[in-house]
């Protein structure tokens, strides 16, 4: 029997900086059970979550296990209570190997020899929970979802009966997502609690039995997951009706804005990553690519912004030559990026929220004379971006660290979108957006588009490049298997496409081949 | 079992980075304490000595403020290449480059030029000699990804060996009998004095303004935005665009040519000849480098820090004499507070969790 059968959290209450992040907040999550906690980016879910890890004080209120209430200073007392979690952002130690990152979180490693020691236990939970790994890679050659089994095995190793879960899928794969919904589905079966937070209706439906939304600290509603449907779930977070579609009028294709010719780029392992990527985008129009996330995705967007070097090929913005130039030529001459790992590569975690409104733009003349910044312009344009793009902070003065992980991302895609890129790149642009901020920002795409600029997205949710794109390409171990219409029939086959074992050819494009 | 975690610290107010301050710098003297207690030293006596010493009459408080000069400088110049997150450890190289540089200059146009002209011609010259010494780690550590900490400190043995070269060799001055060291510069480099005390205001108002003029640079400028974006996050400054050689260019040059002012000062303010390397300079390069982490990486504080930490060598140097204890002592001291001040930062920024007993 687990040690936890009931966990209860009871009139808890805490505020920052004289903000309520939240208030009153009453749940409890049985033995057995998976609560999905869903919000509003900045609803106030991970600082309740916190509390819970004892990262955080709560100014009031109380944590009972199994009735009896419990006093939770700092995460190991939590870890020692049976609670574990993993957080939004990984903590895993990159130079490590997977055995020495469990071994270091582990509460009875030994001194001596730690290693030796845990293998079989950590043998014996993959083996139970079918988790398939090498132990002894080095953390930063795995993937985003193996990552996260690490931090898993790291919670169970430690006796964890409840599992906190903090957006654990908007970083994976459809695959790992299919792979960590059997692994919580079996932890359910053998008696674990479960509480997952995520901004996906569809898989909140899916593995939930109980939901309970928070909207700006308070709790808004709780529902068992089988009288609910997506739009009322979304209802609830956001108190209006939510529309998962959206219009996207035809338009004619302007002109030529990019071509990508024959490129090579080599991977951070030293492989090589993209393999003789050609395609030429035009204004007006939404492109796609689809894939598996590790197939030349990131380096491809990386190298067309400057960020990595190009072996050979060419790329030309506007018929201007920019291969290998500087990331801030690039920029400069129309080329906005939002990266993949945005968090990491995005922001000055320590400087305030208006210094990273400019991050990238700052050496623009209406940021900076001569050698000054202009900080009255700087902060107006913080102060704009929050607006249009709703971030919610209680000022701009505020390190950005301290807003939350979706509110960082929104902040870094107001601050590359509003400047009207001639082509903007976008990697996974709705990862951690709440459903309101992913309808507002496909509506801004495409307003983009109609406005005249073109958007290279990198995604794998196909849904989303259904919705968005005019074309869509695929690509698979650094190649493209094709490029088609949105509305091209072969692209049935999409799903075989993104495995390698299908591969079209472009002739619905027959006019590219004329220009150069 | 001991079990020892540690977990981010939020809200961080300046109330509590201020007592942090303070209790570390309290923990340090208590540890230096048991120090002077194993060498049989009254610890109350010899911490009271070192603060008369240095604040407590008029002769020390003229002496702190002398020796405050050049930590002021080199301090401010640390803030700003620690901020970036480059480790200038070779202040005190950049401090001799300077003294050589000026010293050369001063010797071949000294007799030529009045005053006006060659004080600032020798404090430039000062200025160039540390800037060069100090982007030479810069260019090792960005092209050549070298560390920077290794370099820095490398080049300060460097440096100290070329000046002792030229000092027994083509400078050893024929009115110093036989003795290493330059003849006297001319009268027209000599830096004024405040009468009755050896402080060289020119170079304590040109620390000051330093100070001052950095603070602007740091938090207003498109370079000082730069430097703190590349310190907090060198990735985000690589995606932002961020040219790190430039970058890095200028705020070592920046920090090596504040470090040669200071060797300027210490050369036509203090000496009047260029000496032996420990002569030149008595640590300053290191001790600065407490000073800018106890003025928490803001330029305008070092003016105060500075003070701080001049008050503890001269005051070291009084009871080095009045107790008879060996010279090691400031040193010593000044280590300790080094270590307790990095250690207080690192608890402003983490709690730690110490469990005893077994978990289950
Ligand atoms: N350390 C902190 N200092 C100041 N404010 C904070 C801090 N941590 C959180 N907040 C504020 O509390 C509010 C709730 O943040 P929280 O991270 O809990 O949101 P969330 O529901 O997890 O959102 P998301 O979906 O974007 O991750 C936000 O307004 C945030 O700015
Ligand atoms: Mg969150």
């Amino acid at each position: 029997m687990k040690k936890i059968q009931r966990l209860e959290m009871v009139d808890i209450c805490k505020s920052f900086h004289g903000v309520h992040a939240n208030k009153d907040i009453n749940l409890t999550v049985n033995s057995g059970e998976i609560l999905g906690l869903l919000g509003e980016n900045g609803a106030g879910k991970t600082t309740l979550m916190n509390i819970l890890y004892g990262l955080y004080q709560p100014d009031g209120g109380q944590i009972r296990i199994n009735g009896k209430p419990i006093k939770i200073s700092n995460p190991v007392e939590s870890i020692s209570h049976g609670i574990g979690m993993v957080h939004q952002h990984f903590m895993l130690v990159q130079n490590h190997s997977i055995i020495e990152n469990i071994a270091l979180g582990y509460k009875d490693t030994p001194f001596f020899f730690p290693k030796i020691k845990i293998r079989e236990r950590v043998k014996e939970f993959s083996r139970q929970f079918d988790f398939r790994m090498d132990l002894n890679q080095k953390v930063w050659q795995l993937s985003a979802g193996e990552q996260q089994r690490v931090e898993i095995i790291k919670a169970l190793l430690n006796g964890a009966d409840l599992l906190i879960l903090d957006e654990p899928t908007s970083v994976l794969t459809p695959q790992e997502i299919r792979e960590l919904i059997d692994i919580l589905r079996r932890m359910k079966a053998d008696g674990h609690s479960i509480i997952f937070i995520s901004h996906k209706l569809d898989e909140i439906m899916d593995i939930c039995d109980r939901v309970t939304v928070l909207q700006k600290g308070q709790i808004v509603g709780n529902a068992d997951t089988k009288d609910m449907d997506k739009q009322g779930l979304a209802r609830m977070m956001v108190g209006r009706d939510v529309s998962f579609k959206v219009d996207r009028e035809k338009l004619e294709k302007g002109s030529q804005v990019l071509s990508v010719e024959d490129i090579h780029v080599t991977g951070d392992k030293g492989l090589p990553a993209v393999k003789g990527v050609s395609f030429n985008l035009y204004k007006n129009e939404i492109f796609g690519i689809a894939g598996v996330a590790g197939n030349g995705q990131r380096e491809l967007a990386e190298a067309i912004t400057g960020i990595r070097k190009i072996d050979t090929g060419s790329i030309r913005v506007n018929g201007q030559n920019i291969t290998n130039m500087s990331p801030r030529k690039i920029y400069d001459y129309g080329v906005s990026h939002v990266p993949e790992e945005r968090i990491r590569f995005g922001i000055a975690p320590g400087l305030f929220l208006y210094d990273n409104a400019i991050l990238k733009q700052h050496h623009l003349k209406k940021f900076s004379k001569r050698y000054f910044l202009k900080y009255n312009q700087v902060k107006n344009h913080a102060k704009t971006i929050i607006s249009d793009f709703k971030v919610s902070t209680h000022s701009i003065n505020n390190q950005i660290r301290n807003l939350s992980g979706g509110n960082i991302q929104k902040l870094i895609l107001g601050r590359e979108i509003s400047e009207q890129p001639d082509l903007l790149v976008a990697s996974h642009p709705t990862y951690g957006l709440d459903v309101g901020a992913t309808e507002f920002l496909r509506q801004h795409l495409l307003q983009l588009r109609r406005q005249g600029s073109t958007v290279l997205l990198f995604s794998e949710d196909l849904e989303e490049i259904f919705e968005l794109c005019d074309r869509v390409a695929v690509i698979f171990a650094g190649e493209l298997m094709g490029i088609l219409e949105a509305d091209d029939q072969r692209l049935c086959d999409i799903g075989l496409m993104m495995a390698g074992s299908k591969r079209v050819g472009d002739n619905t494009h027959l006019p590219e081949n004329n220009q150069v | 079992m001991i079990q020892i975690t540690t977990s981010d610290r939020y809200n961080i107010t300046a109330a509590r980075s201020l007592m942090t301050s303070l209790g570390a710098f309290a923990a340090g003297l208590l540890v230096i304490s048991i120090i002077f207690l194993a060498a049989g030293v009254n610890p109350l006596f010899a911490i009271s000595e070192i603060f008369l010493g240095s604040f407590g009459s008029a002769y020390g408080f003229k002496e702190t403020v002398t020796k405050a000069i050049p930590l002021i400088l080199i301090g401010a110049g640390l803030t700003l290449a620690f901020r970036a997150k480059f480790w200038n450890i070779g202040a005190e190289g950049q401090l001799l480059m300077g003294a050589i540089f000026a010293t050369w200059t001063a010797q071949t146009f000294g007799e030529a030029l009045p005053s006006v002209l060659i004080v600032p011609l020798v404090f430039g010259a000062g200025f160039l000699g540390g800037a060069l010494w100090g982007i030479i780690p810069a260019i090792l550590k960005i092209k050549y990804a070298i560390n920077e900490v290794i370099t820095t400190l490398m080049l300060n043995y460097i440096c100290a060996e070329i000046l002792t070269m030229l000092i027994v060799g083509p400078w050893k001055g024929k009115t110093r009998f036989g003795f290493p060291g330059t003849d006297n510069l001319p009268e027209s480099v000599i830096l004024g004095v405040i009468p009755g005390s050896r402080i060289h205001y020119a170079t304590l108002i040109l620390a000051v303004v330093s100070a001052a003029v950095l603070t602007v640079v740091i938090y207003k400028t498109r370079f000082g935005y730069e430097a703190r974006v590349v310190g907090e996050n060198p990735d985000a400054g690589k995606y932002a665009g961020i040219d790190f050689l430039k970058t890095s260019l200028i705020l070592m040059a920046i920090s090596g040519g504040l470090a040669g002012f200071a060797g300027v000062g210490e050369v036509a303010g203090i000496h009047h000849y260029l000496g032996y390397p420990a002569s030149v300079s008595s640590g300053y390069g290191f001790t600065a480098i407490i000073v800018a982490w106890l003025a928490k990486l803001n330029p305008l504080y070092a003016i105060f820090s500075g003070l701080v930490f001049a008050g503890i060598v001269v005051g070291g140097d009084a009871i080095q004499i009045s107790l008879g204890l060996p010279a090691a002592t400031v040193q010593i001291v000044n280590g300790i507070l080094l270590i307790f001040l990095i250690m207080g930062d690192y608890f402003l920024h983490h709690k730690v969790h110490i469990r005893f007993g077994k978990t289950n």
